[in-house]
């Protein structure tokens, strides 16, 4: 009966000790959280893609919320709609977040590209850009393991049939997962409103570029003296677009007409195409 | 001093509680997989155990044994080291918020994890005096943080290894904490 009673009393007696300590703490170190931070994770994606340069979504609902430097416009596959909607709860000012979309610069396909030895290793890019740089005979292009595919968080990644990743447009939320995974920085994130695009990051130069890949840039400069507005020009044997003369003057986009190599391409036809007529003659 | 070195050596390597005792496994091979992850969950087990069983051992000898309640120790260390991560939850996340981002989810899945609860067991069993079963927990929760450490070490080189199809994740890692089990014999003479 003794033990009984006691242990009724011991358990009973810790249970309501630590009860009682619980409840005091509880209220003792009670944390307010902003109501706004819960708001705000609501909001956001939840892809956890860490784009905006937090652990994740809940990290930078806090942030965007506690602090005031730390601007709304931070979660690039939300777009404008989340950004306006964080401002909003925030009390900040939205600014525009310019979409962007995930470019893969290569074209060097399993027929284009020539290979300097066969790999035979552990399937991953990152692995095997160690070796040589890569099976690939251009040390600048893609090697198609698709380490970028299976970085993507939201699936808009897939391996073409040529070796090549393939971006899908709808499902890309311009994250830039992919650029970060890519040993060879093949990958680079461009706005969804770029009008040109250069399809190669081969920076050997003209000769040894073509030998190796014949869709290469060769850097020989006839986009560059092509384009009416200056926008263009050849770094480290590469042409490079300055997107901001390309997007606000252009047009025309006559620059992609004398690529020997079609290495220059229009990015986006739709939105070409919607400000010129002349260039569908063109592509 | 001896005794208490002995006994911490015996605690951290010998009978290291994950590698030869196999207990505490669930974190073992949920948090090895990032060696960031490990450190921290490292650190909060080794505190964790050694407050509980502080705690324990006081409940134990003052409240317990004079009442003749021993068979109720398991229970009564459950609801202890609960109800005192919880508080420690609580004090911390006011107190030290750096160190409570840094633990984060790792504080509360201690909570209910039975290295925390055997440990304190044990020592109680073994009628270890308070300043040895400091030192014990201590030792242990050291082995279990550095058998943690180990296996993510070893587990974010095997990303790279080429791990044949129905072993991958989990199935490899079985295999690696087995043949680290049989590495930790190797410490079984020495005391």
């Amino acid at each position: 009966m003794f033990t009984v009673i006691m242990v009724l009393v011991v358990l009973g007696g810790i249970g309501a000790v630590f009860g009682f300590i619980l409840a005091f703490a509880n209220r003792k170190f009670a944390m307010e959280v902003n109501p706004l931070i819960h708001e705000v994770e609501d909001i956001l994606p939840k892809g956890q893609c860490g784009a905006c340069g937090y652990a994740g979504c809940a990290a930078y609902a806090e942030a965007v919320v506690m602090n005031k430097e730390v601007p709304p416009n931070l979660c690039v596959p939300g777009k404008d709609a989340v950004a306006k909607l964080v401002a909003e709860i925030t009390g900040k000012k939205a600014e525009e977040v310019e979409p962007r979309i995930a470019h893969v610069r290569c074209k060097g396909t399993s027929e284009k590209a020539t290979l300097s030895y066969k790999y035979k290793g552990i399937h991953d890019c990152k692995a095997a850009s160690l070796i040589q740089g890569g099976p690939k005979g251009c040390k600048h292009g893609c090697i198609g393991f698709g380490t970028c595919v299976s970085s993507c968080p939201f699936g808009a990644m897939t391996m073409g049939e040529n070796g090549l990743p393939v971006v899908n447009r709808k499902k890309c939320t311009g994250c830039g997962k992919c650029e970060e995974s890519c040993p060879k920085n093949v990958i680079q994130m461009i706005s969804i409103n770029a009008r040109v695009k250069v399809d190669c990051n081969s920076k050997d130069k003209g000769a040894v570029a073509r030998k190796l890949c014949s869709a290469a840039c060769i850097g020989c400069g006839l986009c560059a003296k092509n384009c009416s507005y200056g926008a263009i020009q050849v770094q480290n044997n590469l042409a490079v677009v300055d997107k901001k003369i390309c997007a606000e003057k252009c047009s025309e986009a006559t620059c992609l007409a004398k690529c020997p190599t079609g290495a220059i391409k229009v990015a986006n036809e739709l939105i070409v195409n919607k400000n010129s007529d002349t260039l569908k003659v063109t592509i | 001093m001896r005794e208490y070195f002995t006994l911490f050596i015996g605690a951290l390597l010998v009978n290291n509680f994950v590698l030869t005792k196999f207990v505490g496994l669930c974190i073992f091979f949920g948090v090895s997989k990032s060696l960031d992850a490990s450190i921290g969950m490292g650190m909060a087990v080794t505190s964790v155990i050694t407050l509980s069983s502080m705690l324990a051992w006081v409940v134990y000898t003052f409240v317990l044994l004079p009442y003749h309640l021993t068979f109720l120790t398991t229970i009564v260390f459950v609801i202890l080291i609960a109800s005192f991560v919880q508080l420690l939850e609580l004090i911390i996340k006011k107190q030290a918020p750096t160190l409570y981002s840094m633990w984060g989810i790792y504080l509360l899945l201690i909570a209910t994890n039975c290295i925390v609860l055997s440990v304190p067991l044990l020592s109680v069993e073994s009628n270890y005096s308070f300043v040895k079963s400091v030192v014990f927990s201590i030792g242990s929760g050291m082995g279990f943080a550095l058998a943690l450490v180990l296996m993510a070490s070893l587990r974010e080189k095997l990303v790279y290894a080429d791990v044949p199809k129905p072993l991958e994740g989990t199935g490899v890692a079985f295999i690696l904490a087995g043949m680290l089990a049989l590495a930790f014999l190797g410490f079984s003479g020495m005391i």
